[in-house]
């Protein structure tokens, strides 16, 4: 299997990639480990007519601690956040999460930014960049957004990047509070994708839950937060009843359809007990943190 | 396109349109045929070669990623008649039925011993994840891949020894 033929750009400056895309707008794709994009070539479901790698643009490979947040760049790759002492510190749950994603040899390549940008419903990372309320920076040659990522996922394989643009970044805020998150997924073997998926994130005032995020993958037409469930959890003490009350509020903001993974009805369920388990074991972290 | 890249320690290059796969380029251009095509969507590890020594899957590479990289492939794995400790491994182990996955899973083991000199099982488990044996020979590959760890601590310590160096010292 091969693609469809596609002109290909290697830019070796930001500069150079943004004024390509403003030349070629919605006939470039931009591409960075390939992992994602590479089997929907061959598969011939994208067919741009110009690849731009951005694999040799300086300076984008580094996770760096800046004001208030971490800022990880568009080449840093699964493996890279696996194996990262600075987010095992601030934002452990993303090395859980980066364990989970297809396969170690896949790992090598693909991008944590690229994995956000193609916005694969069943995609690890979206939920994880909604648990944490990320944003997501993008540029293109007239200016510099940035996004939140509660606003970024817009449907299957779309997001609100447009064609000129390209994602340099992602910002995760750094907790001040004690806090603790757990990504759970259920999948069929290593490498497939998730039946169902849940990225919880915690922060505590005391006994009481300050804020709280979750994202949810595989159950609906992107990755969802689940506000009303988030909601529920605020200023309050997380005992059973309150934890199993925003586990049901996240079950229901789930939109499962029945697939050879499972049922829709078996999928909300699952949603359901992975939300309580990541609850308890984001909380437990969050006082670990304190102790 | 030009495509310029190290494999197994040679320059080589080629002349390819982009949407040339790495495993067609070191199949077909470089007649490298030990690179295996199995799936060809990225599930199974058959195309396992090394990128700069980290495994990689090359039917999920373009051909023009790849240039300016160093590539090893299962035939860099052997020095002239000799075999590497992956390979010897292997051999002793009987870490492969039909063969198919092999060059995959030697690479992969290779990369790992690189990186963890001394894997458990479960790290090596761990590390043949992405590889799949349709032939579903795991116990001998995970055995083959320790009997290579242990012949490369041998080698390690003769090295250590003939230089004069004090046996198992720091």
């Amino acid at each position: 299997m091969f693609p469809a033929a596609f002109d290909y750009r290697a830019p070796t400056s930001l500069d150079e990639t943004l004024s390509v895309l403003k030349q070629h707008g919605e006939a470039a794709k931009v591409m960075a480990g390939g992992q994602s994009l590479i089997p929907l070539l061959k598969l011939r479901f994208s067919r741009p007519e110009l690849v731009v790698d951005i694999a040799r643009l300086p300076g984008l490979n580094t996770i760096r601690r800046d004001d208030g947040h971490l800022a990880i760049g568009a080449l840093v790759r699964h493996v890279d956040i696996a194996g990262s002492k600075e987010l095992a510190k601030t934002a452990p749950m993303m090395v859980e999460a980066a364990n989970w994603i297809a396969d170690p040899l896949v790992r090598n390549r693909g991008t944590l930014v690229g994995s956000v940008c193609h916005a694969d419903p069943a995609g690890d990372w979206g939920s994880v960049m909604l648990a944490l309320s990320a944003e997501i920076v993008a540029r293109s040659a007239a200016s510099e957004r940035v996004l939140h990522s509660s606003d970024f996922f817009k449907g299957p394989f779309e997001t609100a990047l447009k064609a000129e643009e390209v994602a340099t970044e992602v910002r995760i805020p750094v907790r001040k509070g004690p806090s603790g998150g757990a990504y759970l997924k259920l999948e069929r073997r290593v490498g497939d994708f998730a039946t169902v998926a849940v990225a919880v994130q915690v922060e505590l005032d005391g006994d009481k839950v300050a804020s709280c995020g979750i994202g949810l993958t595989a159950v609906g037409p992107h990755n969802i937060k689940a506000t009303e469930a988030e909601r529920s959890l605020d200023g309050k003490e997380p005992t059973d009843q309150v934890i199993a009350e925003a586990a049901r509020l996240a079950a229901e903001a789930a939109e499962p359809k029945d697939d050879l993974r499972g049922s829709a009805a078996y999928k909300k369920d699952v949603v359901r007990v992975f939300v309580q388990r990541g609850l308890k074991t984001a909380i437990a972290r969050a006082k670990e943190v304190k102790a | 396109m030009k495509v310029t890249l190290t494999v197994n320690g040679s320059d080589r290059s080629g002349d390819v349109e982009p949407r040339v796969l790495l495993v067609d380029f070191l199949r077909t251009n470089l007649r490298l045929t030990g690179t295996h095509v199995g799936c060809d969507t990225s599930s199974c590890g058959a195309c396992t070669v090394l990128i700069e020594g980290e495994p990689v899957k090359s039917c999920t590479v373009l051909a023009v990623q790849a240039t300016g990289r160093s590539i090893t492939t299962v035939e860099g794995l052997a020095q002239g008649a000799n075999l590497s400790p992956i390979q010897i491994g292997f051999h002793e182990e009987h870490g492969l039925q039909c063969g198919f996955c092999t060059p995959g899973m030697m690479l992969v083991g290779t990369s790992l011993l690189e990186r963890n000199p001394n894997p458990t099982e479960d790290e090596i488990r761990w590390a043949i994840s992405g590889n799949i044996c349709r032939c579903t020979g795991y116990m001998n590959i995970v055995k083959a891949i320790k009997h290579a760890a242990m012949l490369r601590e041998a080698a390690t310590a003769t090295t250590r020894e003939k230089a004069g160096a004090a046996p198992g010292g720091q």
